[in-house]
């Protein structure tokens, strides 16, 4: 056991804490104006630190009830159910052929799918949007279904990779030797022991769905098909009086949950991130 | 006998055999990714290219074929330069902030001390929370009459109350916010890569690097950083790829701000106002093409130092 002195533990803090204000502190402002009164926020006079007068849920309410917030929710939450799905088929089989598989082969077709990871959106909009108004999508939410994959294909095989790299070669060699067949092997054995691992990959890359901005963005063009990203935005800050309340509220209830499971999953993150071929 | 034997075999077993052969199961199991992802990412991207040569407009994909024509105009717009420049700016800076940040952060959470978790969660959060949400909250922050900064700025009798800062407004100012916020959104992955870094470090070394009387600042240079480098260089590519091609930052923030200065405006944000709000495809294609060297060099640097790790 390291021993960890007095003095350590102080400048541990005296980094951490600091640094833990200033990045969690838009979140501390987004709960502070998501439960004032406008008559509060609006008076430069007031300590803008403290409730004065109390805190209100008008603003959730006007969110809830004015808006188009819950169709928002709804929308992001069925591209990511469909596209988390679609990820999975494509990137299970994938992830686990490239952990497999030895020598160049390999190593080149893993680094080939990750480096597509890193094809960016702002590269590829303008070409997506040519194509979408021609297939007739745009507006639609299978334009958001049909794109989002190119992201999350590639950056879930990698993880997974990683993750099935983990799983001991013995494993599989003993379930052969009692007569499974290679697939049977995979349903059977590999699979089941690397549920953690998959649900890692779903959770992260229906984060990523949530948090695409551009493309939904670009291919959307009515408030009601839109994402929780995009419409808050589009429709909240630039309509005509930006009721900033509601607009911290609704930042608010996907990033708090967004955080916790981050929070939780996040050694197997890094298990499998840096599983892949960098190690 | 032999005969007999394969005979006996039922049907459809020989179907099953061809799954037994590991590098025909394994190009089942990989060729729909690479396909998809071959039509998805590569089939767009070879577009981007034809369109970068044509004089397209939104929504048809009948242009002219211009030659260079588009790379040539925007060479020479004054609104390009800045973009680049800045562009150059925004991923310089803030990657360099971002790694000392990381490097501190991730050698003082290293260490268990009492509220950990707590501080580790407040940490994560920028990286965890949609980021065109959270920019919501920066947008108020900076708001030109209701800032909280400048709030706390002038009761501290630290600025002139009559003429308060406009964080998004003043061209210096406003590159230097984004700049921030941008670094702000990146530090919580770089930390995250850079503790998996020095906890993959193994045991031995340290003890070993005890007895042989190194600490403080020699054991980190002599010992932690080379160890540590190559997971850190991972993730300064990534940091690079991801400020040089984000849009969302700067676009809600400033909108590239206001012609002639476009004080903050990047090579994205312009290829989004040419290629979409101005319905020039064509050339929206070929600025955001001149993004791709940098894409590129990134992605052979990654190459070069897989092929090392797996070397050494």
């Amino acid at each position: 056991m390291s021993h960890v002195t007095l003095r350590e533990k102080t400048l541990s803090y005296l980094i951490v804490g600091p640094f833990a204000i200033v990045l969690a502190f838009p979140f501390y402002w987004m709960v502070m104006m998501a439960f004032k009164k406008d008559a509060d926020f609006y008076n430069v006079q007031n300590v803008p630190f403290k409730f004065n007068g109390g805190p209100t849920f008008a603003n959730v309410r006007l969110l809830f009830h004015h808006t188009k917030y819950v169709n928002w929710l709804i929308n992001t939450g069925e591209i990511g159910v469909v596209v988390v799905g679609i990820t999975l088929a494509l990137a299970v089989p994938a992830g686990y052929a490239l952990a497999r598989l030895s020598g160049r082969m390999g190593q080149s077709l893993g680094v080939g799918i990750f480096l597509t990871y890193l094809v960016p959106p702002t590269l590829l909009f303008l070409p997506f949007f040519a194509l979408i108004s021609r297939l007739h999508l745009q507006n639609s939410i299978w334009s958001l279904v049909l794109v989002y994959p190119s992201f999350t294909v590639p950056f879930s095989t990698w993880l997974l990779m990683g993750f099935f790299k983990t799983v001991p070669q013995e494993l599989e060699d003993a379930a052969r030797i009692d007569g499974a067949s290679r697939l049977g092997t995979l349903i059977r054995v590999i699979f089941p022991i690397s549920i953690p691992g998959i649900l890692t990959v779903v959770i992260f890359s229906f984060s990523l769905v949530v948090n695409e901005f551009v493309y939904a963005f670009v291919f959307i063009s009515s408030s009601a098909h839109r994402t929780v990203s995009t419409g808050v935005y589009t429709d909240l800050i630039r309509g005509d009086l930006p009721e900033w309340g509601a607009i911290m509220v609704a930042a608010l209830i996907p990033s708090i949950p967004l955080a916790l499971l981050y929070n939780a999953f996040l050694n197997r993150f890094i298990a499998g991130f840096t599983g892949g071929a960098f190690r | 006998m032999a005969e007999a034997v394969v005979e006996a075999r039922p049907r459809g077993r020989r179907w099953i055999d061809i799954f037994e052969r590991p590098g025909f199961l394994a190009s089942v199991l990989i060729s729909p990714a690479v396909v998809f992802i071959t039509a998805l990412v590569g089939a767009p991207l070879a577009l981007a290219v034809y369109l970068s040569f044509t004089n397209s407009t939104a929504g048809s994909l009948h242009g002219k074929f211009v030659g260079l024509h588009n790379f040539r105009h925007e060479w020479h717009e004054a609104a390009f330069q800045h973009a680049v420049w800045h562009t150059f700016l925004f991923t310089v800076i803030s990657q360099a902030a971002v790694l000392i940040g990381a490097g501190l952060l991730a050698h003082a959470l290293i260490r268990p001390f009492r509220g950990r978790w707590i501080l580790r969660f407040l940490i994560l959060l920028p990286w965890a929370a949609p980021i065109a949400l959270s920019l919501m909250a920066w947008t108020w922050i900076f708001d030109t009459t209701y800032s909280v900064i400048n709030w706390t700025l002038i009761h501290l009798h630290l600025v002139d109350p009559i003429s308060p800062p406009q964080w998004l407004a003043q061209p210096h100012l406003a590159m230097g916010s984004v700049i921030f916020v941008h670094a702000w959104r990146i530090l919580p992955f770089a930390t995250v890569i850079f503790l998996a870094g020095i906890a993959s470090i193994p045991k031995e070394v340290d003890d070993a690097a005890a007895i042989d009387g190194a600490t403080g600042l020699r054991k980190f240079w002599y010992v932690t950083l080379p160890l540590q480098l190559p997971i850190a260089t991972v993730a300064l590519l990534f940091g690079i790829v991801f400020t040089a091609t984000d849009m969302v930052v700067v676009y809600i923030l400033t909108n590239g701000g206001p012609p002639p200065s476009n004080s903050t405006e990047q090579i994205t944000t312009w290829a989004y106002k040419i290629g979409i709000e101005s319905g020039s495809l064509g050339e929206g294609a070929a600025i955001s093409l001149f993004l791709l060297p940098v894409l590129a060099t990134m992605a052979v640097l990654m190459l070069l130092f897989a092929r090392r790790v797996e070397v050494s």
